[in-house]
C-alpha cells in the first residue's frame, strides 16, 4: 500500500438499486490512471445504507475501496450525509487529490467537502492529467475557450469531473474492500425524503447512448417527436431535446441536452429543427459526428456541424427513414 | 417570507465576447454582464413566493462595482433590494473565496430562505450553494423543481429532480435551496418595474465592512491557478446540402456509412 500522502480518492455515487453509478466508474478509472502517473494509490469510497454491491463493483476499478455503511444515507438527501462521513477520513490522510462526478450529487458532495475541509475546488473537468498535482482541463464560456488549472503550490483540493469525458475501464486485478461502520454524530441537518415521485423513463438514457437523435422547437409538438423516435429506433439511438421542446411540454426534462440539461458525448448527434444556441451547444459539441437538419441555412448549428441538410425536417426525416429502410 | 437570492453577474453568453486576461482572469471589460441565467429561475421562484406569502426578496452578489447595473434588472423584475459585495482585492477570487464572502455577507442578513442557481454559465461549478449551506449549517435542498414553504409550520418542501423522477424533501426554515429551470420561466421586467427599480436600495459592502481580510480572501489568497488557455481545436468544415429531401437523406446516410455509424 502506498503512503497516505500519495492517495487519490474517489467518492462514488450509487444508482437507486445500489449498483455503482456509471459516472463513478469513469471517475474511478481516471483516478487509477492518475495514480499510475503520480506513483500514488487510488482509493474509492462508497457511503450507502448497504454499500456492498457498489463497493465490489468499484473495486473492479481501483485497488482499494472503503465501504461505509450509513443508515442515514437512505431515505434522506444523500450528498451531505456522505460528505460528512468522508470528510474525517480525508482530513486524517492528507490526500493528493479528491475526485467526484460533476452531476448533481457529485457537485453537492464536492461543495460540502470543500466547506467542511476548507479546501479549494476545480470544477467540471473535461480531462485531468498529473503534473505534481491534478492538471485540470476545463471548457470555459460554453466551449469557446479551453483552460488548464491547478491547485496552488502545496495545496490539495477537490476536482469534479464531467460525465462522459473518460471511458470506464476495469483494472487488471480486482481491489480489496474494507468495510467500516459509520460513527459519530452527523452535524449538518439531515434532510428527509418524505415522498418519491416516479416518472416514466426513456427507453434508453441519453447519457449512455452511442447515437442521439434530438428534436428542437422545429419539431412542433408531441406528435412530431414520434418521427424523432422512429429515426432513433432505426439508428439504434436515444431521443434528446432542446429546452424549447422541454419547456413546451413535448418531452420530459430528463431528455434535455445542454447547459441546464445533460452533457452528452455520443458518436453521432442528429439535430432536427434545432438552431444550435450556445446553451444547447455546450451539452453536445464534443459529439463525434454532428448532423443538423434545418430549413434556415443561417442557423448557428451550420457553424459547427459536420453536415447540415437545408430543408424541412419532416420531409428529410421521412426520406431518411426510407433510405435507412432500403439498406435493410 | 424573507428570501435572499444569490445572483452572479456573468458575461453575456449571447454576446460571445468573453475572454481571459493573459494571467487567466476573466476580462470583465470585454463583455457586457447579465444576471447568470440559472439565477433568474430562482429569482422568479422567490418573486412568486413573496407574492404568495408576502415578504421581501434581497439580491446578493459578489462582483465588481458595475454589477449595480446588472442588479437593477433583478430589482426591475421585482426584487426589493440589493446587497453588493465589491472590493478591489476580490479580483481573481477562486470558489473558496466566493464561498467565504457570501457566507460573511449572509451573516449580516435575516432570511427564511436563501436561493442559489444550479450553476453559473461562466464557471459551471454548481458547488457554491452546497458549500455556503454547509458553512452556515443550514438545511440544504438542491436540484429543486418546485419550492413549497409552509410559513405556519416553519418548514419548506422541495421537489428534487432524481434520476427516476422527483424526491420530495422537507426541512425546517431557514434553509438554502438550489433551484433549476423547472421552477419556471423568469419574467421580463415591466416598464413600471424598471421605473421602480431606479429608487430601490443597493447596499455596497467592502471586505473590511464584512470583517474580512483582503490577504485571506480574494485574488491574493487564491488557491487555484490557471496555467494555460487555448482555443478548442476547430471541427472540420461543414458540408452543406440543399435540394430535394431525398438528396439530403442520401447525404446523411453516406456520411454515416463512411464513418461506420450504420
Ligand atoms: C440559463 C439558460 C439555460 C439554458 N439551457 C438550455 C439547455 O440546457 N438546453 C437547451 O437546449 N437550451 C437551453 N437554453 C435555451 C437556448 O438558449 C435556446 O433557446 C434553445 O436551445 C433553443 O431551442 P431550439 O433550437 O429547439 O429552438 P429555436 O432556437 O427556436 O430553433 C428552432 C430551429 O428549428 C428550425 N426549424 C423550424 N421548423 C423547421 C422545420 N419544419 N424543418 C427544419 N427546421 C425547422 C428553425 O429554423 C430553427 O433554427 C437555455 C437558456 C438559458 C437562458
Ligand atoms: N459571485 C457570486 N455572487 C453571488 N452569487 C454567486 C456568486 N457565485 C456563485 N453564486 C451563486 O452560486 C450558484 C452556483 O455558482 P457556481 O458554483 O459558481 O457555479 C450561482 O448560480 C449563484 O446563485
Amino acid at each position: 500500500m502506498a503512503t497516505a500522502a500519495g492517495t487519490i480518492w474517489v467518492i462514488a455515487e450509487t444508482n437507486a438499486d445500489g449498483t455503482l453509478a456509471k459516472s463513478s466508474a469513469e471517475v474511478a478509472t481516471l483516478a487509477r490512471t492518475l495514480a499510475e502517473a503520480a506513483k500514488a494509490s487510488a482509493v474509492g469510497i462508497v457511503v450507502a445504507a448497504d454499500p456492498k454491491a457498489a463497493a465490489h463493483e468499484l473495486a473492479g476499478y481501483v485497488p482499494r475501496v472503503v465501504a461505509i455503511a450509513e443508515p442515514a444515507a437512505d431515505g434522506n438527501a444523500w450528498a451531505q450525509v456522505a460528505a460528512q462521513r468522508v470528510a474525517p477520513i480525508l482530513a486524517s490522510e492528507a490526500p493528493a487529490a479528491v475526485l467526484t462526478g460533476a452531476g448533481p450529487d457529485g457537485r453537492d458532495v464536492a461543495g460540502t467537502l470543500a466547506a467542511l475541509l476548507e479546501r479549494p475546488v476545480l470544477v467540471n473537468a473535461t480531462a485531468v492529467a498529473w503534473d505534481g498535482g491534478p492538471s485540470v482541463e476545463m471548457s470555459a464560456f460554453g466551449g469557446k475557450l479551453i483552460t488548464t488549472s491547478a491547485f496552488a503550490d502545496g495545496e490539495w483540493g477537490i476536482v469534479t469531473v464531467r460525465p462522459n469525458v473518460v471511458t470506464a475501464e476495469k483494472a487488471s486485478a480486482a481491489g480489496k474492500v474494507e468495510a467500516r461502520k459509520a460513527d459519530g454524530e452527523l452535524e449538518l441537518p439531515v434532510i428527509k425524503i418524505v415522498d418519491r415521485i416516479e416518472e416514466a423513463a426513456a427507453a434508453l438514457p441519453i447519457e449512455e447512448a452511442r447515437i442521439i437523435v434530438a428534436g428542437g422547437r422545429g419539431i412542433g409538438g408531441e406528435e412530431g417527436f414520434k418521427l424523432v423516435g422512429e429515426i432513433a429506433d432505426a439508428l439504434g439511438g436515444a431521443v434528446g431535446a432542446t429546452r424549447a421542446a422541454v419547456d413546451s411540454g413535448w418531452i420530459p426534462y430528463a431528455q434535455q441536452i445542454g447547459q441546464t440539461g445533460k452533457i452528452v458525448k455520443p458518436q453521432l448527434y442528429l439535430a432536427l429543427g434545432i438552431s444550435g444556441a450556445i446553451q444547447h451547444k455546450v451539452g453536445m459539441q464534443t459529439a463525434g459526428t454532428i448532423i443538423g437538419v434545418n430549413r434556415d441555412p443561417d442557423a448557428p448549428i451550420a457553424e459547427f456541424a459536420d453536415l447540415v441538410v437545408i430543408g424541412d425536417l419532416f420531409e428529410v426525416g421521412k426520406a431518411l427513414l426510407a433510405e435507412l429502410g432500403s439498406r435493410g | 417570507m424573507r428570501i435572499v437570492v444569490l445572483t452572479k453577474p456573468v458575461p453575456d453568453p449571447a454576446a460571445a465576447a468573453e475572454r481571459l486576461t493573459p494571467d487567466g482572469r476573466l476580462d470583465r471589460a470585454a463583455s457586457p454582464a447579465v444576471i447568470n441565467g440559472n439565477d433568474e429561475y430562482v429569482l422568479e421562484a422567490a418573486l412568486k413566493l413573496s407574492e404568495a406569502h408576502g415578504g421581501e426578496v434581497t439580491l446578493l452578489s459578489m462582483a465588481p462595482p458595475n454589477a449595480v447595473e446588472t442588479m437593477r434588472k433583478g430589482l426591475a423584475m421585482g426584487a426589493h433590494r440589493g446587497v453588493l459585495v465589491t472590493d478591489p482585492a476580490l479580483t481573481g477570487s477562486d470558489q473558496w473565496s466566493t464561498i467565504q464572502v457570501l457566507v460573511a455577507a449572509l451573516g449580516e442578513l435575516e432570511y427564511d430562505l436563501v436561493l442559489a442557481g444550479f450553476d453559473t454559465s461562466d464557471g459551471v461549478g454548481g458547488v457554491v450553494g452546497a458549500a455556503v449551506a454547509t458553512r452556515l449549517k443550514l438545511p440544504y435542498l438542491s436540484s429543486a423543481a418546485r419550492i413549497e414553504p409552509d410559513p405556519d409550520k416553519g418548514t419548506v418542501r422541495v421537489r428534487r429532480i432524481s434520476p427516476t423522477g422527483f424526491d420530495v424533501l422537507e426541512a425546517p426554515m431557514p434553509a438554502l435551496i438550489v433551484g433549476t429551470q423547472l421552477l419556471g420561466e423568469p419574467r421580463y421586467p415591466s416598464l413600471k418595474g424598471i421605473m421602480a427599480a431606479r429608487s430601490k436600495e443597493i447596499v455596497t459592502h467592502s471586505l473590511a465592512d464584512l470583517g474580512l481580510d483582503g490577504a485571506a480572501v480574494g485574488g491574493k489568497a487564491a488557491r487555484t491557478k490557471v496555467t494555460d488557455q487555448r482555443k478548442p481545436p476547430a471541427r472540420g468544415a461543414t458540408q452543406v446540402v440543399r435540394g430535394a429531401p431525398e438528396e439530403g437523406a442520401k447525404a446523411i446516410v453516406e456520411l454515416l456509412a463512411s464513418r461506420r455509424l450504420i
